[in-house]
C-alpha cells in the first residue's frame, strides 16, 4: 500500500458539505457502514464524521493488521476484518441504513447484494458500476427520486470532469469528449493501480452516458513527482456545431460554482480555450487534507461526491420521502 | 572474425543483440502521427528485408494513442498493423502499451491484427500499474516486455526493484527507456549493471535511447556492456526529439565491434537515406530545442507539442520545456505543455487570444 497518513486527526474544519447550512438538523443521524479500509474508505470516515445527516458506525476490512482499521477503530468506530460477512450480523442491530463500497470492482457485486437483502442502501465507489452511475450536480436528484438501492460513483476522474462535459453539452451536443488526468503517486491505492483498465473504461463510458457526449475517452497519469503535484484534470470536448462561447463559457463557470459546494477546492487554472469545435478547460483539483494532504484532491473528488449522494438519500429517509426496503433474495 | 585468424574486435565481440527498430512508431511523433498506411507498408518491408528481426508499429503514444491530447494518427493501429504485418518474411510486429491510456481490449485487437510483442510501458516508479496488461500479453504468448520510461527520474535500486515488479507480472524482457535523452554512459552503466544483478538470468535486460545529447550510440553500446541484450533504435534516428538512436549508425558500430545483430548494414543504410530521409517533416538532430529536452530531463514527445503552444502564446518552446522539465512533468502530461504557456503567459503580462 502505498499512503500516507495526514496530520492529526482529530483536526476539524468547517463544514463545507452541509446541504442546507442554515437548518439545524436534529433528526437522528442515518448510521453508515464503510467497507475497504483503504485511501478511500479512510478519507469516507472524515467526511461522513463531518455530515448533520450520517453517523460513520462500521469499517469493514479484510486485514486485521490493516493500518485502515486501526485507524478506524482509533476514531471509534467498530470494526470487523471478516470482510461484508463480518458486518452482516450486524445490520438490524445497528440500524445501518447505507454502505459505502471502497474495495474492488471484482467483489463489489457480492457486497451490494448481500447488504441489499438486508434493505441497505450501497453507495459504490468501485468501477463495478453494477448500479446507476451517478455525479451530483449532474444528476443525483434523478437517483433519490428513484429510490436506487445501488449508485455508482464511477472514479475520481468522473467526478471531476463529467461536471464540466455535461456544462458544455447541455449547451449544445458534444461529438466527442476527452479527459486526462494527473494524480500524485502516493495518492493512489494499490486497487486503482492493479486495475486500471476498469477506471478507463467505467471513466469512459460515463463521460457519454452522463457527461452526454456521444463518444468518451478517459487518460489516467500518475506522477510520483516530490512534493506531490495537486490533482490536475484536462477538459477537451468537440462540439458538433461551432461552439457558441459566451453560453459555454458561463455553463463551465456555473457548474465549479455547484461542484465547490462539496469540493471547495475544485478549481479552474486555465481556459476555456476555443480551437475550432475544441473546447479545452484545464482544471485542478485540492483535496481538503483529512487523511491524505492536499494534493490528493482525487481522493476528496470521490469521498465528497458519495458523502454528498448519501446525504441526499438520508434526506429522503429522514422526511418519511423514502423507506428503503430488502430487496428479494435473488 | 574467426578468433583463429585475428585478434577479438572488442571486448563485445561475439555478443548476440537483439535490434528493434522504432521509426514507425516513436517516429509517429515527430511526423506529428502523420505517417500513412503506405508509407508503413514502404518502410517495414524495406526493414524486413534488411533482416532487422522487430518492428514497433502504432500510434506514437501506442494502443489507445488516438486522442485530442496524443493527435490522431491516419488510420487506426488495426489497420497499421493488419496491412504490415502480413507482409513480413521474418519481422516480429510488436506495439507499444501504456497503461491509463492502452487497455487490454486493445491489446487483444491489436494481436488479432498480427502483432505479436509488446512493450508495456510505464513511468520508472509506477510499475504496479501494468501487472493486468503484462499478464495478458503472457496469455496471449506475445514477446512481452515491460518498459520502464524516464528512467533518468529514479535510481539504480529504485529502478531494480521496479524492473523487478515487472518481471515478477510476466515480463520476458525489461528496458530502461531514457525517454528524455538525458541519461549518460555511466548511468547506463550504473542502472543497467543494478538490473543485471537484480533480475533472473533468463530474464532479458533491453535499453532505449534517445539522442537528445548525442549519447544514443554511446548509450547503448554501454547498456550491452553491463548486460543488456535488446537495443531499441530507429532508421535515420526517425524518433521524437532529436531523435531515436539512429538504428543504422548503430549497426554500423556494432560491426565494427564484432556484436552480433544479423541486420545487413548496407540495406539499412540505404532505406534510411532513400525512404526515412525524405519523409522528415524537419530534419531530426540536436537542435536548440532538442537539446533543451536532454539537457533538462523532458519527455521528448514534448517538443513539438511546445513548438506549437509557443506559437500560440508567445512564450519560446525553451522555455516552456525548462519549466515542464522544472514541473516534473512526465509522458502523457502533453496537456500540459499548453497550460504551462498559458500560465506563463499570463504571469509575463501577454494577451492571450482564447478563441482561434
Amino acid at each position: 500500500m502505498i499512503f500516507v497518513s495526514s496530520k492529526n486527526k482529530e483536526t476539524r474544519q468547517k463544514n463545507p458539505i452541509t446541504l442546507q447550512h442554515d437548518k439545524r438538523n436534529t433528526m437522528e443521524k442515518i448510521k453508515c457502514a464503510l467497507i475497504g479500509s483503504g485511501n478511500i474508505g479512510t478519507d469516507l470516515i472524515y467526511k461522513i464524521r463531518r455530515s448533520p445527516y450520517l453517523e460513520p458506525v462500521w469499517m469493514v476490512g479484510i486485514d486485521p493488521e490493516s493500518e485502515g482499521l486501526l485507524r478506524a477503530k482509533d476514531m471509534g468506530l467498530k470494526i470487523t476484518s471478516d470482510g461484508v460477512d463480518g458486518l452482516l450480523p450486524h445490520v438490524q442491530e445497528d440500524n445501518i441504513q447505507i454502505a459505502f463500497d471502497a474495495t474492488s470492482a471484482y467483489v463489489h457485486a457480492e457486497n451490494s447484494r448481500k447488504l441489499n437483502e438486508l434493505g441497505v442502501l450501497m453507495i459504490d465507489l468501485t468501477p463495478a458500476a453494477i448500479g446507476p452511475l451517478c455525479v451530483p450536480p449532474v444528476n443525483l436528484s434523478e437517483h433519490t427520486e428513484k429510490l436506487e438501492m445501488n449508485v455508482n460513483m464511477i472514479s475520481c476522474a468522473g467526478q471531476a470532469t463529467i461536471p464540466i462535459i455535461s456544462a458544455v453539452s447541455k449547451i449544445q451536443s458534444v461529438e466527442y469528449a476527452e479527459i486526462v488526468a494527473s494524480l500524485a503517486s502516493k495518492s493512489v491505492g494499490i486497487g486503482t493501480r492493479e486495475n486500471l483498465d476498469e477506471f478507463t473504461y467505467t471513466t469512459s463510458g460515463a463521460i457519454e452516458s452522463v457527461g452526454g457526449a456521444r463518444k468518451g475517452k478517459a487518460l489516467a497519469i500518475i506522477n510520483p513527482a516530490e512534493p506531490p503535484l495537486i490533482m490536475r484534470n484536462t477538459i477537451y470536448c468537440i462540439t458538433d456545431d461551432k461552439p457558441d462561447e459566451k453560453k459555454i463559457v458561463a455553463s463551465i463557470l456555473a457548474m465549479i460554482e455547484e461542484v465547490k459546494k462539496y469540493v471547495p477546492g475544485y478549481k479552474l487554472i486555465n481556459g476555456p480555450i476555443f480551437d475550432g469545435n475544441k473546447v479545452s478547460v484545464f482544471m485542478e483539483v485540492e483535496g481538503l487534507g483529512d487523511y491524505l494532504p492536499k494534493y490528493a484532491g482525487n481522493l476528496d473528488v470521490m469521498t465528497a461526491a458519495a458523502t454528498r449522494t448519501a446525504e441526499m438519500f438520508a434526506e429522503e429517509i429522514q422526511s418519511g420521502k423514502i423507506t428503503l426496503k430488502p430487496t428479494e433474495a435473488a | 572474425m574467426s578468433e583463429a585468424t585475428s585478434e577479438k574486435l572488442s571486448s563485445l565481440d561475439g555478443r548476440k543483440v537483439i535490434l528493434h527498430d522504432m521509426c514507425l512508431r516513436d517516429g509517429m511523433h515527430a511526423k506529428g502521427e502523420q505517417i500513412s498506411v503506405e508509407e508503413m507498408v514502404k518502410v517495414a518491408t524495406a526493414l524486413d528485408d534488411a533482416n532487422v528481426p522487430y518492428i514497433q508499429v502504432t500510434h506514437g503514444a501506442g494502443l489507445g494513442g488516438n486522442s485530442l491530447q496524443h493527435g490522431f494518427s491516419m488510420a487506426s493501429n488495426e489497420e497499421y498493423i493488419s496491412a504490415v504485418a502480413p507482409l513480413m518474411k521474418q519481422a516480429i510486429i510488436s506495439v507499444l502499451l501504456i497503461p491509463g491510456m492502452g487497455t487490454m481490449k486493445e491489446l487483444q485487437a491489436a494481436y488479432d491484427a498480427g502483432a505479436r510483442s509488446v512493450h508495456v510501458a510505464t513511468h520508472c516508479t509506477e510499475a504496479n500499474t501494468s501487472p493486468q496488461h503484462i499478464a495478458y500479453a503472457r496469455k496471449l504468448g506475445m514477446d512481452t516486455t515491460g518498459f520502464l520510461m524516464m528512467a533518468h527520474l529514479n535510481d539504480a535500486k529504485g529502478l531494480a526493484e521496479q524492473a523487478a515488479l515487472m518481471e515478477s507480472y510476466g515480463a520476458q524482457t525489461v528496458y530502461l527507456t531514457d525517454s528524455a535523452g538525458y541519461m549518460l554512459p555511466q548511468d547506463v552503466t550504473r542502472c543497467i549493471s543494478a538490473l543485471r544483478d537484480t533480475l533472473k538470468p533468463e530474464t532479458e535486460i533491453g535499453f532505449h535511447g534517445h539522442h537528445n545529447l548525442g549519447m544514443g550510440i554511446a548509450n547503448s553500446i554501454a547498456a550491452i556492456e553491463a548486460g543488456a541484450s535488446r537495443i531499441d533504435g530507429s532508421a535515420a534516428g526517425l524518433g521524437a526529439g532529436a531523435g531515436n538512436t539512429p538504428l543504422e549508425v548503430f549497426a554500423a558500430v556494432c560491426e565494427r565491434m564484432g556484436i552480433q545483430t544479423g541486420v545487413d548494414l548496407f540495406k539499412l543504410m540505404d532505406l534510411s537515406e532513400n525512404i526515412i530521409l525524405p519523409m522528415m517533416d524537419h530534419i531530426i538532430r540536436v537542435d536548440r530545442e532538442s537539446l533543451t529536452l536532454g539537457y533538462a530531463g523532458v519527455y521528448s514527445t514534448f517538443l513539438l507539442h511546445a513548438k506549437r503552444a509557443s506559437e500560440r502564446f508567445g512564450i519560446p518552446a525553451r522555455d516552456i520545456l525548462v519549466e515542464l522539465g522544472r514541473k516534473k512533468m512526465i509522458a502523457g502530461q502533453e496537456d500540459m505543455i499548453v497550460d504551462t504557456a498559458m500560465t506563463m503567459a499570463k504571469e509575463r503580462g501577454l494577451d492571450i487570444t482564447t478563441s482561434v
